[in-house]
């Protein structure tokens, strides 16, 4: 080793250290972040679970059965916040940490210390986020999109919206760690077009994160204003305009969804050709499909409006805009397909959760067009359906990329090979019990059934307990899942080889299982053959 | 390229992102607290906020100054700069975001919610059945709404104390200029002189803006209150002043590191990153001065 990393400090260089607090809390090692975010997003995964239990315990039943009405509506409100910003976002942060500085050849993120900081703000985000459960008023009610006048009406205002400003400096400084990283630490001979195409969802992921959460800190200040400090942004009254909040919230929220989906693509374009043993189909296109993609979900936000009241100039803009994201969307569909044609495939447990996303965000990606046409829409408009719609982009969509980045990477992690057959038992009950909760809802909506209500009328009945069911099965699979992460991190036999998959190419599979505690301390000599995506520009 | 692959930097383990997390989280759960004490509250949320601004502040404090002496040991190669100077790039572009919300919120403000309120296109009902005798304007007596909350008040002129401030905040973008050409070519004296006058000029600036909040308050009856025409005013200006005040202490450290030899003319990434955060502040202001006061 001719050229070893400088470290101010020489404490660190040869392994983690033993002191639990200086290795987890002053840690500058991106894979014990990565860690940190994937754990961390783990419990808020079954903590948000466990409040979308007692929504569908209350919904398995006409009437009242359970709880109150207010108390179902923090159940609501909370269930999305923590999954989103407590479960799903930090989960593609935790695997961007661990995953992006191993892909491009950089011994850790750009901004170590930072990074530490953006995952230790969540922690504390969601304490304060949680704890208004515990005061006297209850937690947040108004849904978590927090429209006002609803949302202004609850004390628990104030620690939510510093729960999100927290959450927002989080993800921006997070996002900036992985621009730095990305443009400024990749090894000699990664150039950018032959970055893994988790990568590139991430760096465009990055920037649609920096673009977009000051927006949002934006909109939440003027909610605390109008609260506390009696500004009339969104008072009629006072010149103002509740819709205005609206505006500024879909600003943030629209390219938020594709926040939340984008890494999914990278991850699905990284496990298929793996299982598939060739190379990805089209590698270009499905870099500028993302790119297209992010550049249309700034110009698309009011289609989750079109029932407000919207000038109609504006509702056939916004259709038409959002149907466009088809098109990117569509050719990322088919060159998944196109990847998998004709490829010598095997199934194991990453492809199988690969597979069924293709698949279920496909029908998520359907409905999407279905509301997105006006005068569809003003039918569908928070009934059920939307709630199919997005549970299918979300749970299908986004989670099961993020399960099968898990059991893709975990060997690489731990050194271990986790269970194959209780990942598959994981998969097929995930798989089944995931399509009896969320298919019904769709049935629901498009009977009517509106969203967010504890109660309904009997003709939606039926619906309601087989999806209940469903969803009670589909959160018992999840304890599955849970067991074979510990058994594959802690106790499983079989020890992961370097590579891993027999299909897998890229910088992550040349480095040892487990990834020693500091990688790529030079940076590596890179051949085209061994990068995924190493002959794109021939 | 070549010279920085020859050996990464990775920091150190710090104990100040963690610190920082936990000022952070005390700051806002005191902050929290306060928002929603009732009348006749022990002044707990207060006391917790306190401490959690003291804590933020000592944690800037000792966080940079662990930097500083990293910086001034030499320990950053030209890759770190790299990260560095991206860090603060995308910062700034985060920071024009989030003006960029309230930005739109006062467009939006102006070209639709009065307009509409005053029964033009969409809001033709809302008008007729609720405020029909609501003239929409902007600006004084009709831009706190049809319910005239806070009452009649009157504009701050754009050419009086705002047009100064212009002046004022343009010439100080000028003079970090001529600072920073100073530290190119090595001249000391000027330097501090130049970055001095900056941040007199910042401190000048605040204190008048802080003349216009008072007699915007007792003269003009112009409030928080007065309406989304006070709401927009005071927030925009309210954000921008705070930014001013970040970037007029963040002047002054550099000036004291200046006098204390930190920077030379190839490794001065503190003085630029607080220049290009200067300029931001000033570009913000002229958008201010253009759609808040003149138009």
């Amino acid at each position: 080793m001719s050229h070893a990393a400088t470290h101010d400090h020489h404490d660190d260089h040869h392994g983690a250290p033993k002191n639990f607090f200086q290795r987890w809390c002053m840690s500058t090692n991106h894979k014990d972040i990565g860690t940190l975010y994937l754990v961390f997003a783990l419990l808020m995964f079954f903590i948000g679970g466990s409040f979308a239990m007692v929504i569908r315990a209350e919904l398995f039943k006409p009437g009242l059965q359970l709880v109150q009405p207010y108390f179902f509506n923090q159940m609501t409100t909370l269930h999305a916040l923590v999954m989103i910003f407590g479960a799903i976002m930090p989960a593609f942060v935790g695997l961007g940490n661990w995953m992006i500085p191993l892909m491009v050849g950089a011994p850790d993120m750009a901004l170590p210390r930072m990074n530490n900081l953006s995952f230790w703000i969540l922690p504390f985000a969601f304490a304060l986020l949680l704890s208004t459960l515990f005061l006297p008023g209850g937690g947040p009610a108004g849904g978590w999109t927090m429209y006002p006048p609803l949302s202004l009406q609850s004390d628990s205002l104030a620690y939510v919206v510093f729960a999100v400003h927290l959450m927002g400096i989080s993800s921006i400084m997070g996002a900036i760690n992985i621009i730095a990283t990305i443009l400024n630490m990749r090894a000699p001979g990664m150039e950018l077009l032959k970055m893994p195409v988790f990568v590139w969802s991430w760096l465009i992921t990055a920037f649609l994160l920096i673009a977009v959460m000051p927006v949002l800190a934006g909109a939440v200040t003027m909610l605390l204003t109008d609260k506390y400090f009696g500004t009339n942004f969104f008072n009629p009254g006072g010149g103002g305009d509740p819709v205005l909040y609206q505006h500024i919230f879909w600003f943030f929220g629209h390219p938020e969804v594709y926040i939340m989906i984008l890494p999914a693509f990278g991850i699905i374009s990284e496990v298929i050709p793996t299982f598939a043993r060739k190379p990805i189909f089209g590698y270009k296109a499905m870099v500028f499909a993302i790119a297209s993609i992010a550049f249309l979900s700034f110009i698309v936000w009011a289609h989750h409006m079109f029932a407000v009241g919207l000038p109609m100039g504006a509702e056939i803009f916004f259709m038409y805009a959002t149907m466009l994201i088809a098109v990117p969307t569509g050719v990322k569909v088919f060159n998944w397909v196109s990847t998998m044609w004709g490829g010598s495939m095997t199934f194991e447990t990453p492809m199988l959760f690969a597979v069924a996303f293709v698949i279920l965000f496909t029908i998520g990606g359907f409905s999407g067009l279905m509301l997105a046409l006006v005068p569809a829409d003003f039918q569908y408009h928070d009934t059920y359906f939307v709630v199919a719609h997005f549970h299918y982009v979300l749970v299908t969509g986004a989670l099961f990329a993020i399960i099968s980045a898990t059991y893709y990477w975990l060997p690489k992690w731990s050194g271990r090979m986790y269970s194959e057959f209780w990942g598959k038992m994981h998969f097929w009950n995930s798989v089944i019990w995931v399509n009896v909760l969320f298919f019904p809802q769709h049935f629901l909506g498009l009977a009517g059934m509106p969203r967010r209500i504890p109660d309904y009328n009997v003709a939606f009945a039926n619906f309601n307990m087989i999806s209940s069911i469903g969803g009670f099965l589909f959160g018992a699979s999840q304890l599955i899942f849970l067991g074979v992460l510990i058994h594959g991190v802690f106790f499983s036999k079989k020890k992961a080889t370097d590579r891993v998959w027999e299909g897998a190419k890229g910088l992550e599979w040349t480095v040892p299982s487990p990834a020693p505690f500091h990688t790529f301390d030079v940076p590596p000599v890179i051949h085209d053959d061994e990068l995924a995506h190493g002959h794109v520009n021939d | 390229m070549d010279q920085s692959h020859e050996a990464y930097f990775v920091p150190s383990k710090s104990y100040w992102p963690f610190v920082a997390a936990v000022v952070m989280f005390t700051t806002v759960f005191g902050a929290a607290h306060w928002l929603n004490a009732e009348p006749g509250d022990s002044g707990f949320g207060k006391t917790v906020l306190t401490v959690g601004v003291i804590g933020v502040l000592a944690m800037f404090f000792g966080w940079f100054r662990s930097v500083i002496n990293e910086s001034l040991a030499g320990s950053y190669n030209s890759q770190v700069d790299t990260s560095f100077r991206m860090g603060m790039m995308w910062f700034i572009f985060s920071e024009v975001m989030f003006f960029g919300a309230f930005f739109g919120a006062l467009f939006y403000i102006r070209m639709f919610s009065i307009p509409w309120l005053g029964g033009e296109g969409h809001g033709v009902l809302t008008h007729e059945f609720l405020w029909s005798d609501y003239a929409a304007s902007w600006g004084a007596n009709a831009g706190n709404g049809p319910q005239h909350i806070g009452g009649a008040f009157r504009t701050v002129p754009a050419w009086g104390l705002p047009l100064l401030n212009t002046l004022i905040l343009l010439s100080s973008s000028v003079t970090v200029t001529i600072a920073h050409h100073a530290l190119r070519a090595g001249h000391r004296g000027k330097i501090l002189a130049f970055l001095g006058l900056t941040v007199l000029l910042g401190a000048l600036f605040l204190n008048f803006q802080a003349h216009e909040y008072i007699e915007a308050y007792r003269e003009l009856n112009l409030t928080m209150h007065s309406g989304v025409y006070g709401s927009t005013f005071f927030l925009l200006t309210g954000f921008h002043g705070l930014h001013v005040t970040l970037g007029t202490i963040m002047l002054a450290v550099i000036w004291f590191r200046v006098l204390k030899g930190h920077f030379n003319k190839d490794h001065h990434f503190g003085f630029e990153a607080v220049a290009w955060y200067w300029h931001f502040v000033d570009v913000v202001w002229l958008g201010l001065f253009m759609f808040v006061y003149i138009l």
